[in-house]
């Protein structure tokens, strides 16, 4: 698989602290990797330096094959991002705030581009008024409209939902979904809302001060842990005592009366279920509560402590 | 570049802070003017009043060359504040809108971000000298009308009126360039922090202790002069000195000169070393 992002032992210090520590991971072409770490983690930096936006103390990063350090103009050219919160031209439309950054990319400023990108948005009807007086996630939207203004193949987005309703969240999964599968884009997500890149990333890697925890695919990371699975039942001592005395016994989390929570994987589950039948217990369901966000709680309490 | 710089051009004169400046020329001038339009003549006579004994004064001395000529000398010291208003922000004001990212992640090279900041700064700097000029002078000129300008120094110099006009260019030239010292300050200091009212106020503050140091008649400040910019920037007056000191006009512009390289030269070095953050 062709590599678009390559990171190697990357390291960034201040002073005192470690921001980045000795990272690596790679994205391949048509990844939606999602890039997942709790505050503080090192995730900003890291993308900060993947934009030339600060300098590594360490390591090596290259995107499209080429060292990012000597060939930045040429790399950034094929890169769309948007880094934290989009901030514009407050004192001018949105218009105008593309035409400015398109220009300066170097790419087609046509009105038609421009219109078109702003329909894809959202923000057609608005595309004369003032950015500063756009709300959050109108802003955001036309932070995603400049990255996509010079057609990259890679995009990077820095926590894009951030401070979006559900709607817009919802919008902006579709969006990301629209530009891996149908314009077959690369895709850096970060995010702390982990739920939304369970939604929409193939692969993950989650980060904790500063250092790669885990890297993989999100599937595969997932069914890979323990899953917390809830079978409801009738409330019935029978069954409880049936259970207690299985080989199942050791897999029991919590017990309540309507309810067993098992800690399974996910192979297990059919196993349960089939044990279950066979000694004519009835199940009113068996729901496997598994989220990424447990996956992520894990792995990042496990490395604090 | 061409068009990094008019982009650059546009953002600036999209501010209204921008017209700070030249609202403040098309105000304060026009008042100096009114005022020595009712009471110039008073004014001349207490400029003049040692030389009355000795010489008597014909003609229209009260003209729009004199008018000019004391509007430069009372607005080199305030100009560059309003250039500093401009200056101070083209870095700072990025990084307190939080635009930076959004620039420096685009596929252009930092020295050409900041070099074409840097000559909108200056365009800017040098149309506030030209709006200076052209209110001051064109307008004292239709006010006032022309005719010989007196200039009392150390010496009493009397130039005929097709000697002046050139003076006047050359002399609004030099004031351009000590502006650009200023302009180039700012810029450095803007590019240094996240808040233009920092650059702004640092700015100031240096031009203002270096002009008092440099004013202070004591031996070591004295010595002191030669390595204070703003020891060269009220030479504009050489052009109106009979004759000129060529030499000493070219040696000051050349230090100003080298003032603005040094200065855009270190913005460059540390711009490019700067990390992001804002």
């Amino acid at each position: 698989m062709e590599k678009i992002i390559e990171i190697s032992n990357l390291t960034k210090t201040y002073k005192n602290l470690t921001a980045v520590n000795n990272l690596s991971l790679n994205v391949f072409k048509g990844d939606v990797f999602g890039f997942l770490g709790p505050n503080g983690a090192g995730k900003s930096t890291t993308i900060r330096m993947l934009l030339t936006l600060i300098k590594p103390t360490n390591g090596e990063i290259k995107i499209f094959d080429k060292n990012l350090n000597t060939n930045r103009n040429e790399i950034l050219k094929k890169i769309g991002a948007i880094v934290e919160k989009p901030d514009f031209y407050g004192y001018l439309t949105a218009f105008k705030n593309l035409e400015i950054l398109g220009k300066i990319s170097g790419c087609d400023v046509s009105k038609n581009k421009i219109m078109g990108i702003l329909d894809l948005v959202g923000l057609k009807s608005r595309f004369n008024s003032k950015v500063k007086t756009f709300s959050h996630g109108m802003k955001q939207r036309l932070g995603i409209a400049q990255a996509l203004l010079h057609d990259p193949e890679l995009i990077i987005l820095d926590e894009p939902t951030t401070g979006l309703d559900p709607q817009g969240m919802k919008e902006i999964r579709d969006l990301i979904t629209l530009l891996s599968k149908e314009k077959n884009k690369t895709i850096f997500l970060s995010s702390h809302i982990l739920y939304e890149v369970e939604l929409v990333a193939n692969r993950m890697v989650i980060i904790n001060k500063g250092a790669t925890k885990v890297e993989g695919y999100v599937n595969d990371l997932l069914n890979a842990a323990n899953l917390k699975v809830t079978v409801g039942f009738n409330p019935n001592e029978f069954i409880k005592s049936i259970i207690n005395e299985s080989l199942w016994q050791k897999n029991i989390d919590s017990i309540t009366d309507s309810k067993i929570i098992f800690n399974l994987t996910s192979d297990q589950i059919p196993d349960l279920n089939k044990y279950l039948v066979q000694h004519d217990i009835e199940v009113n369901s068996i729901v496997p509560m598994r989220s990424l966000e447990e996956y992520f709680l894990d792995i990042t309490e496990k490395s604090a402590s | 570049m061409i068009s990094l710089v008019s982009i650059e051009l546009y953002k600036i004169f999209k501010k209204w802070r921008s017209y700070i400046g030249f609202l403040a020329i098309s105000v304060l001038v026009p008042i100096i003017q009114i005022a020595l339009l009712i009471e110039g003549e008073k004014y001349l006579e207490f400029l003049t009043q040692n030389l009355q004994q000795t010489f008597v004064f014909v003609g229209n001395l009260l003209n729009g060359y004199l008018i000019a000529f004391i509007v430069l000398g009372s607005f080199w010291v305030h100009i560059p504040f309003l250039v500093t208003l401009v200056t101070g922000d083209l870095l700072a004001g990025e990084a307190t809108s939080g635009t930076y990212r959004m620039l420096i992640t685009r596929p252009v090279s930092r020295l050409k971000l900041v070099t074409a900041k840097f000559i909108a700064g200056l365009i800017y700097t040098h149309s506030l000298v030209l709006w200076l000029s052209i209110v001051s002078l064109v307008l004292g000129i239709i006010l006032f009308g022309t005719g010989e300008l007196i200039v009392i120094g150390e010496k009493i110099v009397i130039f005929s009126k097709d000697d002046i006009i050139w003076r006047f260019l050359l002399a609004y030239g030099y004031a351009a360039l000590s502006m650009s010292v200023v302009a180039s300050l700012g810029f450095l200091l803007s590019s240094l922090v996240e808040n233009a009212i920092g650059p702004i106020i640092s700015t100031m503050a240096i031009i203002i202790v270096f002009t008092v140091l440099s004013a202070l008649n004591f031996d070591f400040f004295i010595e002191l002069r030669p390595y204070l910019f703003t020891n060269y920037m009220p030479l504009w007056r050489s052009f109106f000195d009979d004759p000129i000191d060529y030499s000493e006009v070219l040696k000051s512009g050349f230090i100003l000169l080298g003032h603005v390289i040094s200065f855009f030269g270190l913005t460059i070095y540390l711009f490019n070393k700067k990390d992001i953050l804002s």
